[in-house]
Parts: C-alpha cells; sequence; structure tokens
C-alpha cells in the first residue's frame, strides 16, 4: 500500500475537522439569517411597511442557499460517526444516538417543512400565518443546534452515566444529567449568539459594499441599521457568554484553559496575562511573552487574586488521575499555540464587532449623513464578513482542540474511537473529494450571494424555482393557483 | 430479545419505509430532468413538483440514521463502516442533487444550468441505485468478523444479485416519481408521464421475477422464513400490478400509492428476512442480533416515550405541508 506517512487516525481526524468546519461555515450563517429574516418579516408584520417585507425577501435568498448547502454537509456529519469512528459509536451509542434522533425528530422536520411552506407561499397566507414560518424554522434551528451541542457537552464533561461492566460501553442512567449538563448550558448561548452576530455582519458587510456605491442607499442603510442593532445585542451577549464559559473550563476542563490563556506554569498571585507570547512545545514552556498584570485574575474570577493552575502541573495529576487505566505514555498536554491565538482572534473579535455596531449606529443615525461620508468605516465593515466565519472555527478548535487526547472526556481516547476496518486508501480518497466538493460548493455559494447582491433589492426573480415563467415565481401571488 | 428491542427494530424499519416511499418519488422525479423534461420551463415545473418537499423527505432518511444509532449503535457502527465506499457515493449523489435544484434555478450560463441539472439526475440515480445495491447485498449476507467489524470486497458489494436489486430499486423509484408527476401537473408532462409508465411497468415486472429468484439462490430468506417470504414478495408483485392497472385506466391516485407500496413492500421484505438479525454475516456465528446489538432498556425506553409524543405532532404538519401544495402545476406552453 501507498505509505506517505498517513494512518487511519491522522485522516479520520482531518476528515472530521474539515468536514465539521466546513459543515459549521453554513450552521451559524442558517440560524442568524432565520433570526435576522424573522425580524425583519415581523417587523413588516407589524408596521406594514413595504421595506422590511422586502429586506425579508432579498436577505432571505442567502438563507436559502446557506441552509441547502447546511443540510447536505449535515448528512455527512450524522453518517461519519458511524462511518470512520465505528468504535466511538458502539462505545457512546446508548448517549451519543438519543440527541441525534431527536434533533432530527424534532428539529430538522421542523426545519425542513416549513422553510418550504416559507418559501412557497409569500402572498397565499396571511402575514402573521407566513412570518410565523420563518420562526418555526428558527426554531427549528436553534433546536438542532440544542441537541447537537448536548452531545457534544457529554463528550467534553461526561455526566450521567455509567459504564457496563460487561460491554465496557458507557450507558445512560440519566436523561435529565445528560441534558442537564452545565456544560451545555455554557455552550448554547455562546453559539447561539455567535450565530445571530455572524449573520448581521455579513448582512452589514454587504450593506457596506452596496453604499460604497451608491446603491440603493435607502433600503441599503435600514437593512445596515437592523443588522447593526441585532449584532450590537448579541455581541454583547457573546462576550458575557464566552466569559461564563471560560471561567467554567476553570474547573472543569482546566488544560483546555490553561492552554488558552498559554500558562505552563502556575500563575502568580499577580495575575501575570500574556497578550501575546511564544511557545516552544517540546520543551513545555513559554519563551517569551508580553505580559499585563491582573488580567489573567480578572478574566478568571472577577477579582485581582487568585492563581491558576498551568499545564505542566495539570499533565501532572492527569498522569495520577489516568494512568491506572490508560498507561503512563500518555501525553495530555493540548496544542496550546492552536488555543492560544485561536482565544486572541476569538475574544479579539467579539470586542471588535461590538465596537463596530456602536461606531455603525451611530454613523447611520436616521437625519445624518456620516455613514456615506466615512468610507474607511464602510471599507473595514465591508472586510469584516469574513471575519465572523473565522472566529467561528476558532471557537470550535478551542473547544475540540482542547478536549485531546480525549474523545470522550476521561472515558475513550480519540484514537480508540476510529474505525478499524477502514483503509487509509478509502480515507485519502473521500478527504479529497470532499475537499474538492466543499471547496465548489464555497465557490457557487459566494458566487451566488454575490450575484444577489448585484441584482439588488428590486429584483424579483432571483430566488428559488423561479424562470421567465411568472406564474412559477414563489414570491409572487398566486404562484400555484393553477386550476 | 426485549419487547422493546423489536419495537424499535420495526420502527427502523418504519422510518425506512417512510424514507423509501417519500424519497423514491423524489429521486425518480430528479432522475427526469434532463430526459423527461425536455427544456428549461417543462424542468421548471418538474422539479417544482418537488420543490417544497425534497428537503423534508430526505430527513426521514437523516431520523433513521439516527434512530438506528440511538436504538442500535452495533448494528449502525457495522453497517455504516463496513459499507463505507458505497455511503461515501451515496453522500456524495445526495449532496450534489440536494443542491442542484437551488443553484440551477440561479445559474446565468446554459453551461452551467446544464451542469446543474446533470447534477440532480445523475446524483438521483445513483442515489437510488446505490441504496437498492446496498441493502441487496446486505441480506446476502457479508463477511463480518467477530467485533462486528466488517472487511467486504468489491465482488461482496457489486454481484449480479446485488446490481439487479439496484436497478430494480431505481426503476421503482423512476416509476414511482412519474406516478408522482401525474398527481401534481397537468397538461403534457401529465400526460408524457402516463405514456413513460406504459413502457416502464413491464421493465419492472420483469425485474422484480428476476430479483424473486435470485433472491432464492443468494439469501436464506426462502429457507428460514418461506411463507412470509414468498406472502411480501407476492405482495410486491400486487401492488405492483394494480399500479400498472392505475396506468392503463388512468387512476392516478391508484398507481402512486401502488409504486409507494411496492417500494415499502421492498423494505418490509429485507426487515421480515433480516429478523431476528441485524446483519447477516457470512459466518452465521457473528451475525448481529436484535438481541445484542440494542441499546440499553433506559435508553431504549426513553427514545419510545420521544418518539411516540413527538413523531404524531410531525406527522400533523407534514401531511398538512402537502396538503397546502395540493394544487397541480400547468404544463409550460408547447411554444414556450
Amino acid at each position: 500500500m501507498l505509505n506517505l506517512g498517513l494512518d487511519i487516525l491522522g485522516l479520520a481526524r482531518f476528515q472530521f475537522g474539515m468536514t465539521t468546519v466546513f459543515h459549521f461555515f453554513f450552521v451559524p450563517f442558517s440560524i442568524g439569517l432565520a433570526f435576522v429574516v424573522a425580524v425583519m418579516e415581523t417587523m413588516y408584520a407589524i408596521k406594514g411597511d413595504e421595506d422590511y417585507k422586502k429586506m425579508a425577501q432579498f436577505w432571505g435568498k442567502m438563507f436559502l442557499y446557506s441552509f441547502a448547502v447546511g443540510v447536505v454537509t449535515g448528512i455527512i456529519q450524522e453518517f461519519q460517526f458511524g462511518m470512520n469512528w465505528s468504535e466511538y459509536s458502539r462505545f457512546m451509542g446508548d448517549i451519543f444516538g438519543a440527541p441525534l434522533a431527536i434533533e432530527a425528530l424534532a428539529a430538522f422536520f421542523m426545519e425542513s417543512t416549513f422553510i418550504g411552506m416559507w418559501m412557497f407561499t409569500w402572498g397565499r397566507f396571511n402575514k402573521w400565518v407566513h412570518t410565523l414560518f420563518i420562526w418555526l424554522v428558527m426554531f427549528g434551528s436553534s433546536l438542532s443546534a440544542l441537541w447537537i451541542l448536548a452531545a457534544n457537552s457529554f463528550m467534553q464533561n461526561p455526566l450521567g452515566y455509567i459504564i457496563n461492566s460487561k460491554t465496557g460501553h458507557v450507558q445512560m442512567v440519566s436523561f435529565g444529567k445528560v441534558i442537564g449538563n452545565p456544560q451545555l448550558w455554557n455552550e448554547f448561548p455562546h453559539v447561539i449568539f455567535g450565530a445571530f452576530v455572524t449573520a448581521s455582519f455579513v448582512i452589514a458587510g454587504c450593506c457596506a459594499w452596496r453604499l460604497l456605491k451608491k446603491d440603493h442607499v435607502a433600503f441599503y442603510r435600514k437593512s445596515l441599521n437592523v443588522a447593526l442593532v441585532i449584532g450590537l445585542i448579541f455581541s454583547v451577549g457573546s462576550i458575557a457568554s464566552g466569559d461564563m464559559q471560560s471561567r467554567y473550563l476553570i474547573n472543569n476542563q482546566p488544560m483546555k484553559f490553561a492552554a488558552m490563556e498559554g500558562l505552563y506554569k502556575n500563575s502568580t498571585n499577580k495575575g501575570e496575562w500574556s497578550a501575546v507570547a511564544g511557545f516552544d512545545n517540546k520543551q513545555h514552556k513559554t519563551t517569551w511573552s508580553v505580559d499585563v498584570p491582573y488580567v489573567l485574575n480578572l478574566l478568571s474570577y472577577h477579582k485581582t487574586t487568585g492563581t491558576v493552575k498551568g499545564m505542566n502541573t495539570i499533565n501532572k495529576e492527569m498522569h495520577a488521575k489516568y494512568d491506572k487505566k490508560f498507561g503512563s505514555d500518555m501525553n495530555y498536554y493540548v496544542p496550546t499555540k492552536t488555543l492560544f491565538w485561536s482565544f486572541r482572534i476569538m475574544s479579539g473579535a467579539g470586542a471588535l464587532f461590538a465596537l463596530l455596531a456602536i461606531v455603525g449606529l451611530i454613523f447611520n443615525r436616521k437625519k445624518s449623513q456620516a455613514i456615506m461620508k466615512q468610507r474607511w468605516f464602510l471599507y473595514i465593515l465591508g472586510l469584516c464578513l469574513w471575519l465572523p466565519f473565522i472566529v467561528n472555527t476558532a471557537g470550535w478548535f478551542i473547544t475540540e482542540f482542547g478536549r485531546y487526547p480525549w474523545i470522550v472526556y476521561g472515558l475513550l481516547t480519540i484514537a480508540d474511537a476510529v474505525s478499524p476496518n477502514v483503509s487509509v486508501a478509502s480515507l485519502l480518497t473521500t478527504n479529497i473529494v470532499y475537499f474538492l466538493m466543499f471547496a465548489g460548493m464555497g465557490v457557487v455559494m459566494i458566487v451566488l450571494c454575490h450575484r444577489v447582491l448585484k441584482a439588488g433589492p428590486d429584483d424579483e426573480l432571483t430566488d428559488g424555482y423561479a424562470s421567465s415563467d411568472t406564474d412559477l415565481d414563489p414570491y409572487s401571488k398566486g404562484a400555484f393557483n393553477h386550476d | 430479545m426485549t419487547s422493546l428491542q423489536f419495537i424499535w427494530f420495526i420502527l427502523i424499519g418504519v422510518l425506512f419505509s417512510g424514507f423509501f416511499f417519500l424519497d423514491g418519488f423524489d429521486f425518480g422525479v430528479g432522475m427526469l430532468v434532463k430526459s423527461f423534461a425536455k427544456n428549461t420551463a417543462e424542468r421548471d415545473v418538474v422539479i417544482r413538483t418537488i420543490g417544497p418537499h425534497w428537503d423534508g423527505n430526505e430527513v426521514w432518511l437523516i431520523t433513521a440514521g439516527g434512530a438506528m444509532f440511538a436504538s442500535f449503535p452495533m448494528w449502525y457502527a457495522t453497517l455504516f463502516s463496513g459499507y463505507y465506499l458505497i455511503l461515501f457515493l451515496i453522500l456524495a449523489a445526495l449532496i450534489f442533487r440536494g443542491v442542484s435544484f437551488e443553484f440551477r434555478a440561479n445559474m446565468e450560463t446554459d453551461t452551467w444550468r446544464n451542469f446543474w441539472e446533470w447534477a440532480a439526475t445523475i446524483g438521483s440515480f445513483c442515489a437510488a441505485f446505490l441504496f437498492g445495491m446496498l441493502f441487496t447485498s446486505m441480506i446476502a449476507g457479508m463477511p463480518i468478523d467477530k467485533n462486528g467489524d466488517m472487511t467486504a470486497h468489491f465482488t461482496d458489494y457489486v454481484n449480479l444479485f446485488s446490481l439487479v436489486g439496484g436497478v430494480a430499486v431505481t426503476v421503482l423509484c423512476l416509476v414511482h416519481g412519474l406516478n408522482f408527476i401525474r398527481l401534481k401537473t397537468e397538461g403534457s408532462l401529465r400526460d408524457r408521464a402516463l405514456a413513460w409508465n406504459k413502457i416502464l411497468y413491464p421493465v419492472l415486472f420483469a425485474g422484480e421475477v428476476l430479483f424473486a429468484v435470485l433472491l432464492y439462490f443468494s439469501t436464506d430468506f426462502f429457507d428460514k422464513k418461506p411463507l412470509s417470504t414468498t406472502a411480501i414478495v407476492v405482495a410486491l408483485v400486487i401492488v405492483t400490478c394494480l399500479a400498472y392497472w392505475g396506468v392503463l385506466g388512468n387512476h392516478e391516485w391508484l398507481s402512486f400509492i401502488g409504486s409507494g407500496l411496492g417500494l415499502v413492500s421492498v423494505v418490509v421484505l429485507i426487515f421480515n428476512g433480516l429478523f431476528p438479525r441485524v446483519m447477516i454475516a457470512n459466518n452465521p456465528a457473528y451475525s448481529l442480533l436484535i438481541k445484542n446489538s440494542s441499546n440499553s432498556p433506559y435508553t431504549l425506553h426513553l427514545m419510545t416515550i420521544l418518539t411516540f409524543s413527538i413523531l404524531p405532532i410531525v406527522l400533523i404538519y407534514f401531511i398538512w405541508s402537502y396538503w397546502v401544495f395540493y394544487k397541480r402545476l400547468a404544463s409550460p406552453k408547447q411554444d414556450a
């Protein structure tokens, strides 16, 4: 067989990372867009202002593309547990299958049914009923996030289980504990708020590019306002929930927290926080850093005193705890650089979003023309359109790389979870093909969204299954009334 | 085997039946995009018949997969890792056809529209064919070891029996799709669908007979359960006859229900033959059984309560959404 230094484990991990990151470009974007579009349509229902209807339809088009890609890449997610991680599936089936099945039953059916209803019934129903459809889509997609995060939370912090003495697999003893997992309730708000921020800054960025071209100024300024109000509320929400989550980690997954802050040694009572730093992964030490006193303690405990355990200490503790079962040659260090920089990208971007939203709202006041004059600001806003996708990825890098070497924290290692019967050649082939497909879909997605923007809000016939036959326009009145 | 395990075995069968009944016709409609529909306007209408529904239909597959994980993780792990490459091809097919509907409508050039139309057509063909092949080879027995890991070779997946199974399922989906188009359109497309089915049904009969003969030689179904297996095969032929009668006499609902039940009876045939196993190993000692592949009673109990409380609500709005889009679509004018 080919010997390229590739092994099943590495390829399976790469595939999981790649498919998940790509899938998760579209998930928060779709959830967020559903929310923003729902808000816009609700404003239309309340005020009767046609502009809001136009907005909902216009941004709704991007939502439909994103949703389609999200759905099809989601099937890969469900299948690959069995395909690449059969030992994991056997070990975790009793816990993991339940939320996955409930996700499909309670959430996916709701999303997929009502998105069809929303898309094809403009003008056929009372506007409140039609608005309800998009809220149900939004509700369904948030529910799906909740269930899959319930499954993920068990992997981070196993609760409500026993180990079956005969099979050695986990067995659920309390469903209440599985869904009451504090990890879940720390993670879920952060993910949902992050989704709302994602959509609002993508919309804001698109508006900025059009405003630079002085195209449909009134429409894009109004859209920008909605996006920035939502963006402001939820970037503050993201920061607050992120803070909650990281403080939860100190006790729950200290290794992850220490790596996020780049602490090899225990911190001193002065709470020196490294703003930037360099690391030597082999020697397990920090080579250089720029430190600010007290910030670490403020971040960790919201006060100026206290100490945080470093990775070297935690590594020893973990050896003491797990060596009996997993052997002494385990490596409990997580990829420090990845976590350290991901955390800085994520939290820095969070603060930037809040700032941009405030400044943008001030410039975009109703009577002021400031937003049109401050072109530098529009350029920044336009570029920040891409930032949420990087930030979302960084967030998951912290969560998932920080779990190393476990697939289920303290119970099963990643190396023991992979399918033993899948060949390197199969995995290599699928990795390449997935990569090409994702690249292709990503490009088409960007091209389509760009085309929607270029066509502008007055373009009636851009979405769905419309054609030159106006009767087939899903947004027109009387579509389907053919008899 | 406990009663909960039995219920879940049946439920998985029900979910796969739902998937084949529903996605069966939208696979069929997808296959017809390039050949049956003659021009862009016709393709718009043909795709539009499944536009609001294909996504929801596919959720039946996701639910069946999730439910299998939640009830029989050993089955899920063995099946999904063992059928690695086939499932990968199915995923690729489902992805291409899934995004094609949305993407094609927004392409500006004919070349690209053409590309996504082919994606819909080929994707739908491959998905139906590969599912047929997967399930057919599965019931013939596979090389599964003591740990439940399956390491199959090319000829284990691809052989005369599995190819016939794949073709039979594809043709079943195709006639089912045509029957759906007959229900959902009026004018030239509706007439053409009828004409196509008049030709396709005799092909389907031939396929079903060949499948039944190979079933006798390739599986232990007729040895282990001669009565029920024969009864289900006969039922398959009867519903196909009824559907064909619906074609000849132009009874559209009868045809549609008949072709749908044809797909359902294939699923019933498979599940009946599997029982009390879930995966058939070449070495019978290593076959996975219902009794030792399932989750704990706690999880099964929980899933039973949740499923029986959520599924009825889902069915209500799912059916309602079909009712909302009940009206027929007009075929485009010939000169369009």
